[in-house]
């Protein structure tokens, strides 16, 4: 497989940034997954395949918009209607569905490559997202393995709530470093630690 | 304004794409009637009230949705897939490509 390689690069300097006085309010990282897919049902057939995605990776996705479920070092959570999106640290996610997903059920996408993964953790990480997503990011309306799509000034986001006070997002690749910056500018006033 | 997306729920205005009033009957693509075509492409009703219109949570889960928004005070009655209309606009909505490529060779 090919090394994947950050493109934040020049741009992530860890350390201690911002107002830091009482301690850092959030903590950015990149949790770097091997595998990221995407996996499309066929006009009514998102139920064969939240089976054979469940079958092959153990996930079992629950019914409802924008559910998901994390695993250890798998995640997964819905982005659309029929639409999921596959995360894990290990590589080759597609290529296990592709042999467990049939042609006629729907199709898969690798994203592995083509999604930057940014962790938001802390006290203030809903405080900073809500800065820049306009989504309710309240524990009741938005709970744990919970994802949803959006976007902040035309970057596409994908977000899933891992933790109660931590966040995975997943941004395009060519777009990460210029997200990271507004990130980062986002985070100033909670202070933010890079690591 | 807000949408109230059947997937994501309500979301701001700005994630969203209009993609037109979904009043029209678009004619069978083989159709040569100047008529029908001409009253898809230009003719709109101009209603003052609640307008039926497509628009695309382009910026969210991609759906196209069908929204009744009233002209009048931008409040929406209702919002639902567009996928789940009845056959004949669905059909509609598939086909819209191949309609924009025949009005570019136009021009």
């Amino acid at each position: 497989m090919v090394e994947p390689l950050s493109p934040l690069e020049t741009d992530w300097k860890p350390g201690h940034y911002g107002h830091v006085a009482n301690g850092a309010g959030v903590t950015l990282s990149q949790t770097q997954p091997g595998s990221i897919v995407q996996a499309a049902a066929f006009a009514g057939e998102e139920k064969t395949l939240i089976a054979a995605l469940k079958d092959a990776t153990g996930l079992a996705l629950p019914d409802g918009a924008g559910a998901g479920v994390i695993n250890g070092a798998r995640a997964a959570f819905g982005i659309a209607p029929g639409r999921f999106l596959l995360v894990d640290q290990a590589e080759g996610l597609a290529d296990t569905l592709s042999s467990a997903v049939q042609a006629d059920t729907g199709t898969l996408t690798d994203l592995s490559h083509g999604r930057t993964a940014i962790r938001v953790a802390g006290t203030s990480a809903q405080w900073v997202l809500a800065k820049l997503f306009a989504i309710d990011f309240a524990l009741t309306a938005f709970p744990v393995a919970n994802g949803c799509s959006t976007a902040h000034h035309d970057i596409f986001a994908h977000i899933q709530r891992t933790g109660e006070t931590q966040f995975d997002l997943y941004v395009f690749r060519s777009f990460a470093r210029s997200f990271w910056k507004s990130l980062c500018h986002a985070s100033e006033d909670v202070g933010y630690q890079v690591k | 304004m807000l949408i109230n997306c059947p997937y994501c729920g309500p979301r701001d205005l700005s994630e969203f794409t209009y993609r037109g009033d979904a009043n029209r009957t678009r004619p069978a693509d083989t159709s040569t009637d100047q008529a029908a075509w001409n009253a898809y492409v230009y003719e709109r009703v101009n209603t003052a009230g609640d307008h039926p219109e497509y628009w695309q949570h382009s910026g969210g889960c991609r759906s196209h949705i069908l929204v009744m928004r009233s002209t009048l005070t931008h409040e929406i009655a209702s919002v639902s897939l567009a996928r789940g209309q009845k056959k004949a606009s669905a059909r509609r909505q598939q086909k819209k490509r191949p309609a924009r490529r025949r009005q570019e060779d136009r021009t």
